[in-house]
């Protein structure tokens, strides 16, 4: 391979080790597809945003200091950027892929449109089939209901598949509190799980991990040697140390990606089968379901399959599609539907299209701020321009500077497969968080004074060659000062002797 | 066809060459430019922060200055789609209606309205790589884009296409974001460096002694990024190029 600084160097390494190939050929599947990453000296791994009570989060605090980290930010960006080079090379399979996302756009508007009747619809089917359907205002009746069913069969160990709504709920400290044992089956999860960290991205939580931060956690938590990053290795010590656990546990919990109304099923896409693994092993099965996952019809499903892994990882489709539509034999099978703030959104003009969204994180793999931020930078459940217009609509003030997070380019809205207006929504939201005083007074102060200064030629005309000269003169020490946020990592602009306006009138003077 | 010049705030104060351009190339094709003195801004530093009632009063500006005119031309995309998708401040009279839609950026003017065809007058014998500004690549549509499947177009590479000796250059990235985001470049400082970092490098790496654009804004970010790190391209508006400019 050439040299080429645009690659992490780690990619330029000759052969790739073992296990990354197969019959010659470098494996290319979905998460299978993580990068070798051997760092000659170890990079600490950059942490999250502060959460400091419920004071606005500081995103881009925490996005320079994961740019501080090299090689974290390297890998982070090439790793998610191919998984955007790979979705665009399935959409490039699929002749209808923009009809594709119409329809998914189409079905998933008319369904929050008639939410009402298809959440019944999904009850009454499932029901009939032997599943047991419960309904949680929030948060915290969603726990207390899942702790009461756990508690009636005296179950003290529960194995869970990935789901961002439990994260929602912060369920795993609740459970903790009350005495049950939570085992992620997801292996990202699972590490982020051992690390104590929050998923950094909705598909691929453990993505800003480099191979040496595993090989830490799992030394530190399993007793793994932490000098051998082999994949294999690490990847069989966890599940060695979780095999047991999990073939032991009490129950089992899922999320759900499609909640089909006229079956009643509840469909869960997984690449690892651990939703599988999650709702067969014990003989209890629960579901989290947010209440906008449901959908029509079966038909409709297949639009959204066809886009779902396509849209996350660029693969045709997820290794497992699971339709659970009763419990088993012997076994017990309950949905929660959980509203969480989704009824309230579903009333707000502007921002209840948020609610189509199917969680594949296309918009994050695409957004060239999240690829150099991480997703724990946002210090919320939902990272990414996804995030910024969701975290929200949870708490408008701790999260109002998210929305800022953005240049606006719009790329996350394209990639969408549900057509969401992402970066509209993004400056709408702008407009709410000044117009509800949440703007930093300083900011804007400045826009007050932009806004009144460009208002008036006179004083815009008087501003314009203070402002050159000012450029043209002060010493360099003061341009690049700490305070000086163009100048960091940027030289100014030169400007030239005249304005384009004192050119104009001394040399196409029509003055009127 | 009288055409209403407008010269956006950064252009005027620092890219005097861009106006020059922009007013000459435009008066070849026999259209009679006028630059109304009073203009400032189009409101989009204040609109991009969320502050649309600070923009009021400068969105009320603008449209006094260039309603008389049969159309408005500008060089720079972020401030077309400004004018034409966000001039929302200030109350929808028809006389606003119609200042935004005849407000074009200078690429589409040329390409969809005066459909120019040839510029005999240019020649630009060097390597170039093109930087489509996100609101003019996404919102405007100037040009098809990666995310979508979709015709492959470009009304810029249209226009430069037929200028004699020039030479097009392919980034890795062509569709990414510099970074310059209007006042994200300044508030979010640090990753909007980051992002301008990597973008220069990828445009140096695909070997393009010049980059060009048909926004000054994301170049003014672009070429301080690119000096910081000592790399040698230069950058110029695609309508010096247009103008004939040699170098």
């Amino acid at each position: 391979m050439s040299e080429n600084p645009l690659l992490h160097r780690d990619l330029l390494d000759s052969g790739p080790p073992e296990g990354m190939t197969r019959g010659g050929k470098r494996l290319d599947h979905a998460e299978g597809t993580s990068t070798p990453l051997r760092p000659k000296v170890r990079e600490p791994q950059p942490r999250g945003a502060r959460i400091r009570g419920n004071r606005p989060v500081d995103q881009s605090e925490a996005a320079n200091r994961f740019i501080a980290a090299p090689e974290h930010e390297k890998m982070h960006d090439e790793r998610l950027w191919d998984l955007r080079q790979k979705r665009d090379r399935e959409m490039h399979g699929i002749p209808e892929w923009e009809e594709l996302r119409d329809l998914a756009s189409a079905i998933k508007e008319h369904t929050l449109t008639h939410l009402d009747a298809y959440l019944e619809q999904f009850e009454t089917n499932a029901r009939a089939n032997g599943v047991q359907v419960h309904w949680a205002r929030d948060a915290g009746e969603h726990n207390r209901i899942v702790l009461a069913i756990l508690e009636s069969h005296g179950a003290k160990r529960l194995i869970k598949s990935k789901s961002m709504l439990t994260e929602e709920c912060d369920f795993r400290p609740f459970m903790a509190e009350h005495g049950i044992e939570i085992i992620e089956t997801d292996l990202g999860e699972r590490i982020q799980q051992l690390d104590d960290e929050a998923p950094s991205h909705v598909v691929v939580p453990a993505v800003h991990k480099l191979r040496a931060d595993v090989a830490q956690v799992f030394a530190e938590k399993l007793g793994s040697d932490p000098d051998t990053e082999d994949v294999h290795y690490l990847a069989e010590t966890q599940r060695e140390a979780t095999r047991p656990l999990i073939t032991s546990a009490d129950a089992g919990m899922t999320g759900c990606n499609f909640a089909v109304a006229e079956t009643g099923a509840v469909v869960v896409c997984t690449n690892e089968g651990n939703a599988d693994l999650s709702a067969n092993t014990p003989p209890l099965h629960i579901v989290s379901a947010g209440i906008e996952k449901v959908i029509p019809r079966l038909d409709h499903l297949a639009v959204f399959v066809r886009l779902l892994s396509r849209s996350a990882l660029g693969s045709p489709m997820t290794q497992y599609t699971s339709h659970f539509r009763g419990p088993r034999a012997g076994g017990e099978m309950h949905v929660v539907l959980v509203d969480n703030g989704r009824s309230e959104r579903l009333g707000m003009e502007k921002f209840w299209p948020s609610l189509k969204c199917i969680r594949c994180g296309a918009c994050m793999n695409t957004c060239p701020v999240f690829r150099r931020s991480g997703g724990l930078s946002y210090g919320a459940t939902y990272a990414g321009p996804i995030g910024i217009i969701l975290d929200p609509t949870f708490n408008a003030h701790k999260y109002s500077k998210l929305p800022f997070s953005s240049t606006l380019n719009g790329s996350c809205s394209n990639v969408c497969p549900v057509k969401i207006n992402i970066h509209e929504q993004i400056a709408d939201w702008r407009k709410v968080m000044s117009e509800t005083h949440e703007l930093p007074l300083m900011k804007k102060a400045m826009m007050k004074a932009a806004g009144a200064l460009l208002a008036s030629p006179a004083l815009y005309r008087a501003a314009l060659p203070l402002a050159d000269s000012a450029l043209r003169h002060l010493p360099r020490f003061i341009i690049y000062n700490r305070l000086n946020a163009w100048g960091r990592g940027r030289e100014v602009p030169h400007a030239p002797k005249q304005t384009f306006h004192q050119w104009y009138k001394e040399n196409r003077g029509r003055e009127k | 066809m009288r055409v209403g010049l407008f010269i956006p705030c950064y252009v005027d104060a620092f890219h005097l060459e861009v106006g020059i351009a922009t007013l000459e190339l435009l008066e070849r094709f026999g259209l009679d430019v006028e630059y109304p003195y009073d203009q400032t801004c189009c409101g989009q530093p204040m609109t991009n922060t969320g502050c649309h009632a600070e923009s009021a009063a400068t969105e009320a500006l603008f449209v006094r200055n260039f309603a008389p005119y049969e159309y408005i031309v500008t060089p720079s995309g972020s401030c077309a789609h400004q004018v034409r998708f966000n001039l929302d401040a200030i109350e929808q009279t028809e006389e606003v209606k119609q200042v935004r839609a005849k407000t074009f950026e200078l690429v589409e003017f040329l390409h969809d309205v005066i459909k120019a065809d040839a510029f005999p007058w240019a020649e630009f014998p060097h390597k170039v790589a093109l930087h489509n500004n996100c609101q003019t690549l996404r919102g405007l549509r100037v040009a098809s884009m990666s995310e979508r499947r979709e015709e492959a177009f470009s009304k810029p590479i249209n226009l430069l296409s037929k200028v004699k000796g020039i030479e097009f250059v392919h980034l890795a990235r062509p569709d990414e974001c510099c970074g310059f985001g209007g006042t994200f470049s300044v508030f979010e400082e640090g990753v909007s460096a980051k992002m301008g970092h990597d973008k220069v490098l990828d445009q140096h790496q695909s070997g393009a002694e010049y980059v060009t654009s048909s926004d000054s804004s994301c170049m003014m970010h672009q070429q301080g990024c690119a000096e910081r790190l000592g790399m040698p391209q230069k950058y110029i508006h695609i309508a010096q190029i247009l103008n004939g400019a040699r170098s």
